[in-house]
């Protein structure tokens, strides 16, 4: 039985190594040497917390810029995909609800037109970012409802890609969806009359976008 | 999409080129002669003398065996009470989580100690802060530092230079924790930190969102947790969307750090074979037939999803990238390569969900699970490809007509029977279980797809479960009795039967009188015997496996195009 007491020692011993110690002393240095990542980067305006700059939020209204679809509605205390096969019937469903309400808000788009990202729902539910393609679409509409012109949106739209890391490794053309949003408040204070109203009717009932 | 490529070509490229230092060093470390700085050798002195370790003590490969055992049980039983007894605790639970319902306390407990990290809880919701770190996070260091052990053990049987004796489990595994797993985890967390992954106590946050919405997001000390599952080959995400949420894998490079990781410490073990014993041609013989299948399985997988041309159902769509359970920032090839890196490793952790991938692409991440050992777990990815070598050192032996032997050693019946006993359980564990479930599953709301997929689902959980993976097809509902009960059976099995057979092998050639090499030996460094080992695996993996890949993912794949 002196195994069972080397055992047991062992267990308290590295549990508290490993489960408390270790841990502890990584926060503590995530906190001295990346403080605002710690925390999970967050966003504030006016003093109050809007976002955090990594998680993905819903937008269902006519004049933001819509992210991809979430199984998780956007809960990031609840996250997860969709878990959908292709070869499932409903799968087909979904996207085809999602392409007529595409095509609903934004005249003009054509299916062939429709980026893969705004008709997929992502892994965690949270993806902050889509195509660049996926917004441009999408800068007609906003524009309508802020009165602000098209070319200013797609200026900003293309202010805000994201190209690969160091500019070699990994997918470029991304656009962060709440910075871009908040930008587009920014811009429409500056210069548009002040037409959004936030209370508008949600544009995307179903709340898939 | 060329930088794409580019992006996991330098992650495979780096995590390969590193881990031949580090492999030499791992020996080094299985011998005691390296990473001798204070910083590990005054905890680990720490650490032997409140444990009455003695770490020069050798022992044999049972009492070896029974050091495992014991250490894994306790390891278990403190698991699942603190589970059990979670609501008790009354600090790291800003949420104020309860304690587990004991049939999910036992399955997450077993998944735990067997290195699997099968899910069937959600982070966010069910594990109090203290639950995740000194639960999860020390098991998935515990559980990590066994494999290693072990291996240590597998070099030592076979170096046959002590005789029955073949090192100290103990001394074995507080070497691999502090000189191996955890310089490793504190580089990775403090990277991981400055990429953007969260670490803080703070509990759920509320956000006020543009659109006048509340939202809710959950944070947590999650770097230092994330670093470990990783390296460890654990896999078990801080959140329930595991490293696909952006709390846990930020951006591009987080993700390009994590994936290395999960390949790292594997790869490194083949080498460290090939230094203890000072059989470096006949290591990199073995890491080029796992890199062989590696790269081809990543070709298919990626081919598949970039391809994705399932995903689109009606005409008149752009036909692009199947993108449905993936995140935009990582991209359908990065995705797809850490499909294939974390099935052949037995890490886990997914930042794609592989329920949604192409069919093809999942039945390749099912056939990584079956080998079970292209670089495989840590130490028990190495202790897996080891069995395959068994068997094919007595194929060649039989084609030859010679007794086989290896590394100087007779191979006699008693060796092959428990390698083949070893290379059959696995099969056996994911096949029956997966009939089983079938037979059960008609009146159950299990599945989340309807057809073959369904059955892929299924047979994908058990796979997952004896190959101590923990990826899942998440679709199915498996927090039920049945399927907690099942898979924690079989992660048992799968752990530690493929543990104790090498082991008994590796304790009875230790004892056996070498024959010196002949011109007639067979030559386990040739090219010939590399031809014949891959033919080993892929028969093995193809003739056990085949009619259930059949019936899942080729027929899913044949019935949508």
């Amino acid at each position: 039985m002196n195994m069972f007491r080397i055992a047991f020692r062992f267990t308290l011993l590295s549990m508290l190594l490993f489960g408390v110690l270790y841990p502890l002393a990584m926060t503590e240095t995530a906190r001295l040497i990346a403080p605002d990542s710690a925390k999970g980067r967050p966003v504030y305006r006016d003093g109050t917390l809007v976002g955090f700059k990594n998680i993905g939020q819903l937008f269902t209204g006519p004049d933001y810029f819509w992210g991809r679809p979430s199984a998780a509605r956007y809960n990031a205390a609840a996250s997860g995909g969709s878990n959908l096969s292709a070869s499932n019937p409903e799968f087909a469903d979904e996207v085809e609800n999602r392409v007529d309400s595409l095509l609903k808000y934004h005249p003009g788009l054509t299916r062939q037109a429709i980026p893969p990202d705004l008709l997929t729902a992502s892994a965690s539910g949270l993806d902050p970012h889509i195509s660049l393609e996926a917004a441009l679409i999408q800068t007609p509409r906003i524009a309508r409802n802020r009165g602000v012109k098209e070319a200013d949106l797609e200026t900003l739209v293309r202010d805000h890609e994201k190209g690969p890391l160091l500019g070699i490794f990994g997918p470029g053309g991304l656009v962060n969806v709440l910075e871009l949003n908040l930008a587009l408040d920014e811009f429409s204070k500056k210069t548009g009359p002040e037409s959004r109203i936030s209370s508008q009717p949600e544009a995307n009932g179903s709340g898939s976008y | 999409m060329g930088n794409e490529i580019t992006g996991v070509a330098v992650v495979f490229g780096l995590a390969a080129t590193l881990s031949w230092p580090l492999g030499r060093y791992i020996s080094g470390v299985f011998r005691g002669t390296s990473g001798r700085f204070t910083v590990f050798t005054v905890p680990e002195r720490l650490i032997f003398r409140f444990c009455k370790i003695d770490p020069s003590a050798g022992m044999d490969w049972k009492q070896n065996m029974k050091a495992m055992l014991s250490a894994n049980i306790l390891f278990f039983f403190a698991a699942f009470f603190l589970l059990l007894f979670q609501g008790v605790i009354p600090f790291w639970n800003p949420g104020r989580l309860g304690g587990w319902d004991p049939i999910l306390a036992f399955n997450t407990a077993v998944s735990f100690v067997t290195n699997t990290n099968l899910q069937h809880y959600a982070g966010e919701t069910d594990a109090a802060y203290f639950t995740q770190l000194v639960v999860f996070c020390w098991l998935q260091f515990v559980s990590a530092g066994t494999g290693i052990a072990v291996c240590g053990l597998l070099f030592q049987g076979l170096s046959g230079d002590t005789g029955s004796n073949i090192g100290n489990f103990y001394s074995l595994l507080v070497r691999s924790c502090v000189r191996i797993l955890l310089p490793l985890a504190v580089i990775l967390s403090a990277g991981l930190s400055l990429c953007g992954t969260v670490s803080d106590f703070g509990g759920v946050r509320e956000v006020h969102t543009l659109e006048n919405r509340m939202q809710q997001v959950a944070g947590g000390p999650a770097a230092p947790m994330i670093a470990i599952k990783q390296l460890g080959t654990n896999g078990g995400g801080f959140f329930g969307a595991n490293s696909a949420h952006p709390f846990e894998n930020p951006d591009y490079l987080s993700n390009m750090l994590e994936n290395i990781a999960i390949l790292l410490l594997p790869m490194a073990l083949v080498f460290a074979f090939g230094f203890y014993l000072k059989r470096k041609r006949a290591a990199i013989l073995f890491f080029s037939i796992m890199t062989a299948l590696f790269l081809a399985f990543t070709a298919v997988s990626v081919g598949q999803e970039v391809t994705g041309s399932a995903s689109v159902p009606e005409s008149g769509l752009l036909p692009g990238p199947n993108l449905e359970g993936k995140e935009m920032r990582f991209g359908p090839v990065a995705s797809a390569f850490w499909a294939v890196s974390t099935t052949s490793t037995s890490n886990g952790s997914v930042n794609s969900m592989h329920d949604s991938h192409t069919a093809l692409s999942g039945g390749v991440l099912l056939l990584d699970m079956f080998i079970n050992a292209l670089y495989g777990g840590v130490g028990v990815g190495f202790i897996n490809f080891f069995v395959f070598v068994v068997v094919a050192v007595f194929i060649s032996g039989q084609m030859i007509g010679r007794t086989p032997d290896l590394f100087g050693k007779k191979l006699e019946a008693r060796e092959i029977k428990i390698a083949a006993l070893v290379v059959i359980l696995h099969p056996l564990l994911i096949l029956c279980g997966t009939a089983a479930a079938c037979l059960a599953s008609s009146h159950q709301g299990w599945l989340n797809n309807p057809g073959f997929h369904g059955f892929s689902e299924m047979m994908y959980e058990f796979t997952s479960a004896a190959a101590n993976n923990g990826s899942g097809f998440e679709g199915l509902h498996d927090n039920t009795p049945f399927w907690n009960l099942a898979t924690g059976v079989i992660m048992l099995f799968g752990r530690f039967l493929p543990i104790i057979g090498p082991l008994a092998i590796a304790g009875a050639l230790s004892v056996k009188k070498a024959v010196p090499a002949s011109s007639g030996s067979l030559k386990i460094e040739s090219m010939a015997f590399g031809a014949v080992l891959t033919a080993v695996i892929l028969i093995v993996a193809a003739l056990a496996f085949f009619p259930a890949l059949a019936l899942g993912p080729v027929a899913e794949y044949f019935s949508t195009l």
